[in-house]
């Protein structure tokens, strides 16, 4: 059994842990440390039945835990009268689990460390590594997400809105964070899939497509030097065109619900690119169409800021400057934006500038570095 | 989350609020003080699950560049004297640039001669970020 199979069964056997009267927290631990001794142990003795064995194990050091605790007395009571594993509830426990970990108590952050853990199975190690802050730090960020969720109710019922703060939450995991050995734009694919298939939630569904669809033009958003390739300039015969399939096949199966949200929104959007096979075949038209939807749903600036680009590109540059008009300098990109639509606007020298700013303005490397050689290639024109 | 660098200089910021002696005419107790006001507030933000790194430089350093092919280094230096002078630094991860400036508000409240806070300026320093998936 792979260490990913292997993950697929932690939120289950914390779930077993509760039901059983387990605390969330200690349950969580207990399971950790059960997925720790797993992943030493099973390469050379593996189990026939991984999530009894995982079951066991940490159910164990759960009773030890709680025993080795003050309150022997009354936790004992409880653990002796251990229930069987009853009828599979796996996913409604599974489901409250993410619920839980996506509580809107918690940070952001906090939420996504959790998640990783309680219902992806990461170790904290690969979480810190994921984040690249040291293990002692995630450990830290982890429990206290853990206390902060602690009052709240495993069986409480899931209000309206709960469901849109986890796909938050995997959708964060997926846009953010570095690769390291766990990937975590796989892992939130993972995730992702998981919660469709338990809720039939069209959103969700939006989501997923929305990542599969990114996802299959990972290899050619990277030089093999690691530099940022602008879409308009990727190899599309290196686009995973079965991840795309699927992207695409989620996407309208959503959309046929008629309940749009804002990820089958993106998710049409990178659909879209996904049917052009060069980028000037690009339906333009149709994809300022869907940012006004995605506008009309969320009121979001950063919308507003990409509908200035597509408006670029379908009415020419003019329309788009004055699209970008509609929009608040100090939206992060702007100055790419502005920079972009000058020079299809034939103003070289001003978007020769406005790259330079906005090189100096990104917040991410890749980014600077891809502004840094645009405004770099247009001196280079205006030097003749 | 947001990573930033706080940076701690002995020289090359803003004029001091408070004209303090150097920390070598401190009273031991004074320095002792000081020292363990640092290790708190590593300590605390490692509780909090915000603390990445911290490092304390030798004032000493050493100008180096390429000599030229087939030729060592050049050096330049050791300068103890040179118009910025980085003490060291402490690495944060933060979720919002709020928190970051509140961190270093208070790192900057590390006590001094007679126990007072010394005002030192901290310069603040965002990391650059890994580039975000999806884009348009």
């Amino acid at each position: 059994m792979n260490e990913a199979l292997l993950r697929t069964l932690i939120p289950a056997v914390t779930g077993v842990l509760i039901r059983r009267g387990a605390d969330f927290a200690t349950a969580e631990d207990a399971v950790q440390e059960a997925l720790i001794r797993a992943l030493a142990t099973w390469p050379k003795d593996p189990p026939a039945d991984p999530k009894g064995w995982l079951t066991t194990v940490a159910w164990r050091k759960f009773v030890d835990t709680t025993r080795a605790e003050n309150s022997r007395r009354a936790r004992e009571a409880r653990v002796e009268a251990e229930p069987p594993p009853g009828p599979t509830k796996d996913t409604a426990d599974t489901l409250q689990l993410y619920f839980l970990c996506a509580h809107p108590s918690l940070t952001p952050a906090s939420a996504v460390a959790l998640t990783l853990r309680a219902v992806g199975g990461l170790t904290t190690r690969q979480i810190a590594e994921a984040y690249l802050v040291p293990e002692a730090t995630m450990a830290q960020r982890i429990s206290r997400a853990k206390r902060t969720v602690s009052d709240v109710h495993f069986d409480e019922h899931w209000q309206d809105g709960d469901l849109a703060t986890v796909l938050r939450v995997l959708y964060l995991v997926f846009n953010e964070g570095y690769s390291g050995e766990v990937d975590l734009a796989d892992e939130a694919i993972r995730l992702t899939r998981q919660v469709t298939s338990m809720t039939d939630d069209e959103e969700a569904s939006g989501l997923l497509a929305l990542m599969l669809l990114h996802h299959a033009r990972r290899a050619a958003r990277r030089t093999p030097d690691g530099a940022l390739v602008p879409l308009a300039e990727q190899d599309r015969s290196r686009w995973d065109t079965e991840l795309i399939a699927e992207g695409v096949a989620t996407l309208q199966a959503a959309l046929a619900r008629d309940r749009l949200g804002e990820y089958q929104a993106q998710a049409a959007i990178a659909a879209l690119h996904a049917d052009a096979p060069k980028a000037d075949e690009t339906d333009w038209v149709q994809i300022v169409e869907w940012y006004d939807e995605l506008d009309r749903l969320t009121d979001n600036p950063v919308v507003r800021l990409n509908r200035a680009v597509a408006v670029g590109e379908a009415d020419g540059a003019q329309a788009g400057l004055a699209a970008l008009e509609q929009v608040d300098p100090v939206v992060p990109r702007y100055t790419a934006v502005a920079a972009y639509l000058r020079e299809r606007a034939g103003e070289l020298a001003l978007a020769a500038r406005l790259y330079g700013d906005a090189a100096r303005g990104a917040t991410n490397l890749a980014e600077r570095d891809h502004l840094t050689r645009q405004a770099a290639r247009l001196h280079d024109v205006l030097r003749g | 989350m947001a990573k930033y660098l706080l940076l701690k200089h002995y020289r090359g910021g803003p004029a001091p609020l408070v004209d303090y002696d150097p920390m070598d005419r401190w009273a031991p107790t004074e320095i002792d003080a000081h020292m363990q006001y640092m290790r708190d507030f590593a300590a605390r933000l490692e509780g909090t699950g915000e603390y990445v790194d911290g490092q304390a430089l030798s004032p000493e350093g050493t100008f180096v560049r390429y000599g030229g092919d087939g030729r060592p280094p050049v050096t330049d230096g050791p300068f103890a004297e040179t118009k910025d002078l980085i003490a060291g630094w402490m690495v944060i991860d933060v979720e919002t640039y709020e928190r970051a400036l509140e961190l270093a508000g208070e790192l900057s409240a590390a006590p001094g001669p007679d126990g007072k806070p010394i005002y030192e300026w901290l310069e603040l320093r965002p990391f650059l970020t890994a580039a975000p998936t999806v884009a348009e």
